[in-house]
């Protein structure tokens, strides 16, 4: 046994004696009797190589906080940065329910003595439910992209297909995890995902184009409202009356923060719909805030694909009570291994909590409020960055709250102007100038209701002397 | 025997959030866009085609009440607040001090496309726990991109794709061999990626045979996925020989470290012969579970493997550090950005807060908590351990069996689960499919929790082994004291009645009274 001189906090039988008294219980005199189904030649030979231990919780804070305070944060900076992640107002009563310990350190006891946690499920899955307008929400995978990867799984397994068309202006982000879901070509099960074309004029899907690959071989098309480049796709409506003329599902990917002035995507015909949980009062955390829902018609063809949690309401043994369990609980993973649909796991269930707050705080007039400052604030800030010269935006008008600005003619990269621009405490759009989208120096920029009139002028303002 | 809680859930009879509030009741409110955004802006501001025209059905309640409601459910949620010594997900301290931490704006804050130069304080985090990692396993690579332990196993699966792309033999090595007591997530995410899965079954020994791995594998092996010990408490002695045996056949062996609790500090799957392993950090390395996550399956793997592992990784060029998604063979992504940062730092937290003696002793004493609770359950007539025939002593969890008392008095283990909370004491884990022991409970002690609490918690099971002798009716009926009396489990597979959100509940309650029923 190693010398521990104190009883260390995390470990109750590290105090003196207990464990002596145990090994009397069970009948050995050491420790080392207890591994003795472990081959001596098993045991490793190298000891392990750690920095010291910081078991006082001061030294421990202190360590983590001095690290920490080595990172440019977007609270002191004023940032534009969005691209799948994005900076939200946060309700302190969010972090206050997130953080009840209850919430934070539970797993999986008995549908009564977690009553409580699927109540809050069931409200994310009501509450998301009632913004798209769709019956079935599943609780969150782990991303967005994630997300979208299982639905187009789910629309092949729906129509025996193995195609599925994306718009070429899709985040190469999400793009590469839909990748990873659907290729490569050699394994069994793969999926074709061909690229749509982009309307140069708008950014919005090429319809012709669309038409001309839609066949009988199409699972699904997958496109995104607002999509990636910010723009809003107009013609949705006529995206998913194509698909269905093709056999094809029409899978939708949409901000949830857009839909208090956004149409639902369950009206305008979207047979699947896929969004990141993010924006609904999760912080950033350097993308650990990401994760994504799943959400259909309540038809059982569909239920019966979901790879996940699906939380019902249920009657209880006692007259008038309701109780929450999962619906389907046997064609995912844990009921059927590797014949269930795709897998599933720990995921990011606690953002489906965090999400269910956010949404009660803000309700119907919270997201409309707060759909109308986005857009405002976001087009107010587009057409001050459209004002200065040698910069235009692409697209202008026609977006929710990520636009592109382009720098060709100021002859500068976005590279340097962000140097530039984080030298005076601005983090400038992501550069995506080496994107395939292949738009020229161009850097994605995302305004949300925490950016005043004020901070755009400070940004137009900076770049104008920065471009000067 | 110790004296039992007298205890009672709390019972708020909470209405679903969508039934709360009144019509223009607000929890929060957003300013109106500045004069001057407003007058450039103008009101079209959404394409009419695309324009929200009805109002979403959200509930409008105050501040407060979102608060209140949302604390109710908390109290009605037992979490790990009696004692949880639930087998296979290593129920630990989370520790608060890393909860505050990874709360600060220079964590909460941060977006991942920031300019590394802004990131170098996180990314030394990273960094130095890559390192106790790679000591504590002998790999030289984590990466954390991966989601949960699921996630992390199907990471496994892709870079086993890429590696095999690489060599082009990908269309020849299809299959993928683990035993049918492995984690779920090893064939189902295998076979999402497009493997065929082979399945060897257990012998008397509690493990598959040497003689079953040896037919199995073969140069259409692509990799083979184990974890040990199992989730039984079952040590396979003849892992090495496994690794060799796969490694002939030319496989990638991935050692699923979902048990590493009982063997932390004493094995490292480098030397035992591994390409690559899985660590979670939501369980063993003392992040917290949340429900099922945010959590981080770090994804470890030998230099020949990291080539292919999903970008970015975090490396150090000097004294900075840096993230590298220059990997041109690159399995391609799992997950969006870097993972779940903030478990890695409370993981990090953790493996600083124990240090390496600590490390070691914490595997002690969930082994000798595992088997102190072996002894002690094994007096309580009507329950059985598995594989009776093995007698050796088994590593930090064990799988028991009701079977003799469920055949006795007709209670099962579910029955018991559902009574075990009304003792204020979370429902144990039973057993992942397939069900190789009847009425199976696994439990797991890990090094949280007191030599009281472990009683306890051995107390409560005797308890009602006595009640279902007694009062079988009782315990069949349990839950008492919990927030809601036994859920109702015929609607979850019932098309017609099951409602995962509150618009489709009032359908189906509309249709079916439509319906005179």
């Amino acid at each position: 046994m190693p010398t521990q001189t104190k009883a260390h906090p995390w470990m109750a039988l590290s105090a003196p004696g207990v464990i002596d008294d145990m090994l009397a219980a069970i009948g050995v005199s050491e420790i080392a009797d207890l591994f003795e189904q472990i081959p001596q030649d098993h045991f490793r030979k190298t000891p392990i190589k750690m920095p010291p231990a910081l078991t006082s919780e001061m030294e421990l804070r202190r360590d983590l906080v001095t690290r920490l305070k080595r990172n440019g944060d977007c609270e002191s900076n004023l940032s534009f940065l969005g691209a799948g992640v994005w900076q939200h107002h946060v309700p302190a009563v969010v972090d206050e329910i997130v953080g009840r310990t209850e919430f934070a350190t539970n797993v999986w006891g008995s549908y009564q003595s977690d009553h409580g946690r699927n109540q809050a499920w069931f409200e994310f899955s009501s509450q998301l439910g009632a913004l798209l307008n769709l019956d079935v929400v599943q609780l969150p995978v782990y991303s967005w992209g994630c997300a979208i990867g299982h639905a187009v799984r789910m629309a092949t397994r729906m129509t025996g297909r193995t195609k599925v068309l994306m718009p070429r202006l899709s985040d190469p982000e999400r793009l590469s995890v839909i990748r990873t879901y659907c290729q490569p070509t050699e394994m069994d099960g793969s999926i074709d995902v061909v690229m749509v074309a982009a309307d140069p004029k708008t950014g919005r899907l090429d319809l012709a184009d669309l038409a001309s690959k839609l066949g009988d071989d199409v699972a699904a098309i997958y496109f995104e409202n607002p999509a990636y480049l910010g723009t809003i796709e107009t013609e949705a409506a006529q995206i998913a009356k194509l698909a269905r003329a093709a056999g094809a599902e029409t899978i939708v990917g949409v901000d949830p923060v857009s839909l208090g002035v956004m149409m639902a995507p369950g009206d305008y015909g979207a047979d699947i719909v896929t969004g990141p949980v993010q924006p609904l009062g999760v912080h950033m955390q350097c993308g650990g805030g990401a994760g994504g829902f799943i959400a259909s018609r309540d038809e059982e063809r569909y239920v019966r694909t979901y790879n996940g949690f699906l939380v019902s309401i249920a009657d209880t043994a006692r007259d008038g009570e309701f109780g929450f369990g999962l619906a389907c609980p046997h064609q995912n993973s844990y009921g059927m291994r590797e014949d269930g649909n795709d897998w599933t796991g720990n995921s990011t269930y606690l953002w489906a909590i965090a999400g269910a707050v956010y949404m009660s705080l803000l309700g119907p007039d919270g997201f409309a409020e707060l759909g109308r400052l986005i857009v405002s604030r976001a087009r107010y800030a587009a057409r001050m960055i459209d004002a200065l010269p040698n910069v235009s935006v692409q697209w202008p008008d026609r977006h929710f709250k990520e636009f592109v600005v382009n720098f060709d003619a100021t002859g500068r990269s976005v590279y340097d102007i962000n140097d530039a621009l984080r030298a005076q405490g601005i983090f400038g759009g992501k550069d995506i100038s080496g994107e395939e989208s292949n738009l020229g120096q161009c850097a994605l920029y995302c305004v949300t209701e925490i950016h005043t009139a004020a901070d755009i002028r400070r940004l137009t303002d900076t770049l104008k002397e920065i471009l000067a | 025997m110790s004296r039992l809680p007298e205890f009672h859930a709390a019972k708020w009879d909470e209405p679903v959030v969508m039934e709360l509030g009144r019509p223009g009741g607000r929890g929060q409110i957003f300013p109106a866009p500045e004069d001057e955004v407003a007058q450039d802006v103008g009101d079209d501001l959404i394409p009419s085609s695309m324009m929200r025209k009805d109002r979403p059905v959200l509930p409008e309640i105050t501040e407060f009440e979102a608060q209140r409601h949302y604390l109710h459910l908390s109290q009605m949620t037992l979490g790990m607040m009696g004692v949880s010594l639930f087998g296979t997900c290593t129920m630990k301290y989370n520790s608060k001090t890393s909860e505050y931490a990874t709360l600060r704006p220079e964590l909460a804050e941060v977006h991942p496309y920031q300019h590394p130069d802004t990131l170098q304080g996180v990314l030394s985090i990273i960094h130095d726990f890559d390192h106790i990692l790679r000591s504590l396993s002998g790999m030289d690579q984590f990466i954390f991109q991966a989601g949960g332990g699921a996630d992390a196993a199907y990471t496994m699966a892709i870079v086993a794709r890429a590696y095999w792309a690489d060599r082009g033999l990908l269309d020849q090595r299809t299959e993928m061999v683990t035993s049918i007591q492995a984690h779920p997530c090893n064939p189902a995410t295998a076979a999402a990626a497009g493997f065929k899965v082979v399945n060897l079954p257990l012998e008397e020994n509690g493990y598959p045979s040497l003689d079953a791995l040896k037919a199995a594998v073969s140069d259409k092996t692509a990799l083979i996925m184990i974890n040990n010990p199992d989730d039984m408490g079952i040590y396979n002695p003849e892992i090495k020989e496994w690794v060799r045996v796969a490694k002939e056949a030319g496989a990638l062996c991935f050692y699923d470290h979902a048990n590493f609790n009982g063997v932390m500090g004493k094995l490292s799957a480098r030397e035992l012969g591994f390409d690559a392993c899985m660590f979670m950090l939501h369980k063993t390395f003392g992040a917290p579970k949340a429900g099922g996550g945010p959590a981080v399956g770090a994804f470890g793997c030998s230099d020949e493997l990291a080539q292919y592992v999903p970008c970015p990784v975090v490396t150090k060029a000097g004294a900075r550090y840096i993230l590298d998604e220059d990997r041109p063979k690159s399995a391609g992504k799992v997950r969006e950005f870097w993972g779940n940062v903030p478990q890695v730092v409370k993981a990090y937290a953790w493996a600083r807060g124990m240090g390496a003696d600590g490390i070691n002793l914490a595997s002690d004493i969930s082994v000798v908590a595992n088997n102190y609770m072996d002894k002690r359950l094994s007096e309580i007539p009507g329950i059985a351990i598995s594989n009776p025939d093995i007698t050796a002593n088994r590593m930090e969890m064990s799988r028991w069996s009701f079977a003799p008392l469920c055949e006795e008095t007709g209670i099962g283990t579910v029955d018991v689960a559902n009574r075990m909370a009304d003792y204020g004491i979370d429902p144990f884990w039973m057993s992942h499919e397939p069900w190789i022991v009847a009425e199976p409970f696994t439990p797991e002690a890990g090094e949280l929790w007191s030599k009281e609490d472990i009683d306890l918690w051995i107390d409560v099971i005797a308890k009602i082994a006595d009640e279902a002798r007694t009062d079988p009716e009782m315990v069949k009926s349990a839950p008492h004291n919990q927030p809601v009396a036994q859920v109702n489990g015929d609607v979850f597979e019932d098309p017609g009645k099951w409602a995962m959100t509150w618009r489709a509940y009032l359908r189906k309650v509309a249709s079916a009274k439509a319906n005179g029923s």
